[in-house]
């Protein structure tokens, strides 16, 4: 075998054994949690509120709350970062103050979340008199996927060629029309991938949320977006530093984190599906 | 010089010296002929000087396009063929930076004034790019588009026009049972011509080709060429290409571009056979280019 040869295997088994030992570390935070988590699972534990001091009953109510949040959070959060991003890409003059922008809005995306959680209470809930709740925790969560959002947005926009957009200007659109119906449609996989993304994140988020939505325990449902509401993260978080009982009370979190996991994929999914279709209809 | 010079600078905001209308002899002292064709000019390019940036890329432009010929303008890269197309229907617009000197006609309408709409132009200018660039929809909803943004309302007028104008591309036969694929599919010489359906679509006066046939195979380059020779017979077509006998075959009126400035232009028979300047002789004759 050439020198060049041996170099090419060494390299590429480099690059299989990083790829195994990303699959190793995923697939074993999955495993553990399953593994852990399975024997709390039943319909008790999804459909029930929790009792005895959290060591009995389900966590119905923090299903429910996180799911709200989330979708509280992407409601706010999708319009505007798309329309920030179509803006950015789309209308403002190229020039020094786009680029200061752009930057500006990828380094909030590294901004601690805990950080979110204090801006949260003191705009949300105390200055615009939210109160804790369910609006304030979505508003928080949705400032912390907005970055996320923006800079997918921004890349599925401005990889949509020039040449589609001539084309609709060149038919007598405006552009207007050009972005809303040609620009939009082509790049609404890679908008998706961003929601995806920050579905993701803002589901699992406790801090920005421990301020502003959060309760520690709650007997029944919220009733408005003004309501505080139990959260699948906050509850671990409450199962594991509180409370008597912490053998019966680790056994609920990791019950509960798989949850968290299998709720997070399955909003994913939904916006996976969107995506498959969109890519179908628009790809040969 | 072949190109009469003129020494009046036009600047877009100040007033504008007047200018000679109709088929004028701006252009007979160059070329010999008043008008190529003997009739009024669909569209008529006078003393147009464009720069991207501080570069000038055409230097003192006056041509005139008669309606329902084709004209062909050749000349090699860079010598700023595309740049002058696209000022037609003012796509040129969308380059940051560039500027604009000059008057462009269209009927007798200045297209370049601030009353003029640039959609409401490109709807009476069509334009076929160089790379055909169909929408990432459907074949149906590529016609469709054009139609809907330009007021086209209802399915039974929509989907007259859309089969209308695939017919009228020589498209209808090989993709009539395919109407809801992507029109991502379709090879690159159909991808043209659906282009090509769709700019016919919303009813264009002029058609704008920029260099239809670069990306193309000779059997699809033949059937653009065929559909043009169709086209006369209705619109008035401005075609950019780098082939001489594409030029030669298509065309009534030829222009002949270099480095920005328009050398010599004409009925083509006469431009191939007795070109007067020694550049595009030498550019025809395959010296240069």
């Amino acid at each position: 075998m050439k020198r060049r040869d041996i170099i090419q295997k060494i390299g590429f088994s480099a690059l299989f054994a990083c790829m195994a030992a990303n699959i190793l570390f995923l697939g074993g935070i999955i495993f553990f949690i399953a593994a852990r988590g399975l024997g709390a699972i039943s319909w008790e534990f999804l459909t029930q509120a929790p009792r005895d001091s959290m060591t009995a009953g389900g966590v119905a109510p923090a299903i429910v709350g996180t799911f709200y949040l989330t979708l509280g959070a992407i409601i706010f959060a999708l319009p505007l970062g798309v329309a920030c991003a179509v803006y950015l890409t789309e209308y403002s003059p190229k020039g020094w103050i786009v680029n200061v922008l752009r930057i500006s809005i990828n380094n909030l995306a590294g901004v601690p979340s805990v950080v979110f959680g204090l801006f949260g209470l003191t705009v949300f809930v105390k200055y615009a008199g939210f109160g804790v709740s369910i609006l304030s925790g979505s508003l928080t969560l949705g400032i912390l996927a907005l970055p996320v959002i923006i800079s997918a947005s921004q890349e599925a926009l401005a990889a949509v060629p020039q040449s589609i957009r001539e084309a609709s200007l060149a038919l007598g659109a405006t552009q207007w029309e050009t972005i809303r119906k040609v620009v939009l449609p082509a790049s609404l996989p890679g908008i998706l991938t961003g929601v995806i993304l920050s579905v993701g994140r803002v589901a699992g988020e406790t801090a920005p949320i421990l301020f502003t939505a959060a309760a520690f325990y709650l007997k029944g449902y919220p009733h408005s977006i003004f309501s505080e509401v139990m959260a699948l993260p906050y509850h671990i978080y409450a199962l594991m530093t509180e409370g008597t009982h912490p053998e019966i009370q680790t056994r609920i979190a990791y019950g509960s984190s798989l949850l968290l996991l299998a709720l997070v994929l399955s909003v994913s999914m939904l916006a996976i599906f969107i995506r498959a279709r969109q890519r179908k209809t628009y790809n040969a | 010089m072949p190109n009469v010079d003129y020494d009046v600078r036009i600047k877009t905001e100040g007033p504008r010296p007047p200018l000679v209308r109709g088929p004028v002899a701006l252009n007979m002292n160059s070329l010999g002929e008043a008008d190529v064709f003997g009739a009024e000019p669909k569209i008529s390019a006078r003393c147009v000087n464009f720069y991207y940036g501080s570069k000038r890329a055409l230097n003192n432009i006056s041509i005139d396009f008669s309606p329902r010929r084709v004209t062909s303008i050749i000349g090699p890269s860079g010598c700023g063929k595309s740049t002058f197309i696209r000022l037609l229907n003012r796509m040129h617009e969308l380059v940051p930076g560039s500027r604009l000197e000059g008057e462009i006609l269209l009927d007798g309408m200045d297209i370049l004034s601030p009353a003029c709409d640039a959609a409401e132009l490109r709807k009476r200018v069509g334009m076929v790019f160089q790379k055909p660039n169909p929408f990432p929809k459907s074949i149906f909803e590529n016609i469709a588009y054009g139609l809907e943004v330009n007021g086209f309302t209802g399915r039974n007028l929509i989907e007259e026009k859309v089969v209308d104008s695939l017919k009228k591309a020589a498209l209808w036969g090989e993709i009539k049972d395919r109407l809801k694929d992507s029109a991502l599919g379709l090879s690159g010489g159909q991808q043209q011509r659906l282009c090509i359906a769709r700019c016919l679509a919303v009813s264009p006066e002029v058609i704008l080709f920029d260099e239809p046939c670069a990306s193309l195979d000779p059997i699809s380059t033949a059937k653009i060429e065929e559909l043009i020779l169709e086209l006369k017979k209705d619109y008035t077509i401005v075609i950019v290409t780098h082939n001489m006998q594409q030029a030669a075959r298509v065309s009534d009126q030829t222009a002949f571009f270099l480095m920005g400035d328009l050398i010599e232009t004409g009925r083509t028979d006469r431009i191939f056979k007795a070109p007067r300047d020694k550049r595009t002789e030498d550019y025809i004759t395959g010296r240069f280019g």
